[in-house]
């Protein structure tokens, strides 16, 4: 068993983080959440209970919300990922979510944002148009100790009101 | 947080994985690894190598063969949740399913791997009892397969052989005016359920109750099917009383799981009514009538 312990048995992998490939090399227990604070200085995806029950390490993968501390990040060998660093269109600017969180006060601590964003990206992408119910159903997963949820419910639908509205050629617009 | 170390692999095929898995009796399979790496995060589990299935392809098939809906091990739980096949010819899966874990759980958990795992409020387990489905697997190159009635012994435990490899599952698909109602009681939406109850029935042309199904999870070691109550109800209307009647009949000599959550009363007079409400949507659907919720 010890020398199981000090063995190195480190594995090269290959991701591709908010649109740029790194390789990387981790240790199997590695997790996908350690390997994105730790070895790639990704702080955004945060790391609270570490057993799949908070979902602030919430990340993209391959475009659909996950636990990033639920797999081990040579299980994501190949794979795209996108944290919350990954989401602005540009230096400086913001997400029409992460603008939205801001507006409707989503945030409080802070500490459970990153993942509640991301949450909000991958139900919008799927369904432009949620109900309150599917937000709610959607952020479930996702522990909030500070806001109620109330604003960040509010934010959701706020950023899908104005998504909605992006996407619509101008002669539709009513 | 930080479980201990171990070997990866990632076979290309089953028998490969079965191979790995043979060699090394503290290895053991990660499908989607939504319980075990969170065991492994507490060091509750320490498997010594670690066997990844999640990109055997041949693995993640949903289709239908004979009149059965088979289910790939690793197919994901979130893709059989929106499956068309699965909602028109296994409905109580999909009617069962968005109360897994949450969107984001279910997004990597798999059909087999929650199978394997068998915990008691497990909400596939339930249905694969409730539905008599059979547990596929494969070992040494060979294919096996265990009813699910046989399959769940215990909390957790399985009679899957030492050295096998769940491959998938089949669920036996119901014809005719089929009907399904599902309910579940937990702390918070999604969590781990106190008491669960899963009902199919057929109705007959005039009416009455010509199949019936109905099993109850979370409320003992492994979901529990309630026999009785399917042989006295069979044949009936299905009018309230005298589902109540055999339900409370059929749960009354059961030992209920007792912890801090509930109690061992409560989780019988709740399996009592939440099977009651499962049967009344089973039988409404199976009329035609739209699903109240």
């Amino acid at each position: 068993m010890r020398e199981t312990l000090r063995k190195e048995n480190r594995m090269r992998i290959e991701l591709d983080i908010n649109g740029s490939k790194r390789e990387i090399e981790v240790e199997p227990r590695t997790t996908l959440l350690d390997c994105l604070r730790d070895t790639l200085g990704l702080t955004g995806a945060h790391a609270g209970c570490e057993h799949g029950v908070c979902g602030a390490c919430t990340v993209l993968f391959d475009g659909v919300a996950v636990r990033s501390c639920l797999m081990f990040a040579v299980q994501a060998q190949g794979s795209a990922i996108t944290t919350i660093e990954g989401v602005t269109p540009g230096p400086g600017e913001l997400s029409p979510v992460q603008d939205a969180f801001c507006e409707t006060h989503g945030m409080q601590c802070g500490f459970c944002t990153p993942a509640m964003i991301l949450t909000a990206h991958a139900l919008l992408a799927d369904n432009p148009n949620p109900t309150r119910e599917q937000i709610v159903e959607a952020i479930s997963g996702n522990i909030c100790r500070c806001t109620g949820y109330a604003q960040i419910v509010e934010a959701i639908a706020l950023a899908a009101e104005r998504l909605r509205g992006a996407n619509r050629p101008k002669d539709a617009r009513p | 947080m930080k479980a201990a170390p171990f070997e990866y692999s990632r076979p290309a095929d089953i028998d490969e994985a079965c191979a790995l898995l043979a060699a090394d009796e503290s290895a053991r399979v990660v499908a989607g690894g939504q319980t075990l790496v969170a065991m492994m995060a507490m060091r509750l589990a320490r498997p010594t190598r670690l066997i990844d299935i999640n990109r055997i392809a041949a693995l993640s098939y949903i289709r239908t063969e004979g009149d059965d809906v088979k289910i790939g091990a690793t197919a994901r739980q979130c893709v059989a949740e929106r499956d068309a096949l699965i909602a028109k010819s296994a409905p109580l899966l999909a009617r069962a399913i968005p109360n897994i874990g949450h969107a984001a759980t279910r997004a990597r958990g798999t059909v087999g791997g929650s199978l394997a795992n068998a915990d008691p409020a497990a909400e596939l387990v339930l249905c694969a009892i409730t539905l008599d489905a059979v547990i596929e697997y494969r070992a040494d190159g060979e294919s096996g397969e265990i009813p699910a009635r046989e399959f769940y012994i215990g909390p957790m435990i399985t009679t899957l052989p030492a050295g096998a490899v769940l491959s998938g599952v089949r669920f036996p698909i119901w014809r005719g005016k089929v009907g399904v109602g599902f309910h579940e009681v937990n702390a918070r939406r999604s969590d781990f359920a106190f008491v669960s109850a899963a009902a199919q029935v057929e109705l007959g042309d005039d009416g009455k109750a010509k199949r019936i199904a109905i099993g109850v999870g979370a409320a003992t070691d492994f979901p529990l099917r309630l026999d009785s109550a399917e042989a006295q109800l069979s044949g009936t209307a299905l009018d309230e009383k005298t589902v109540r009647d055999a339900l409370r009949a059929a749960l009354a000599d059961v030992e209920t799981l007792e912890d801090l959550h509930a109690s061992a009363d409560y989780r019988r007079r709740v399996a009592v009514d939440l099977a009651a409400r499962a049967l009344a949507d089973a039988r409404n659907a199976a009329q035609g009538k739209p699903h109240a919720h």
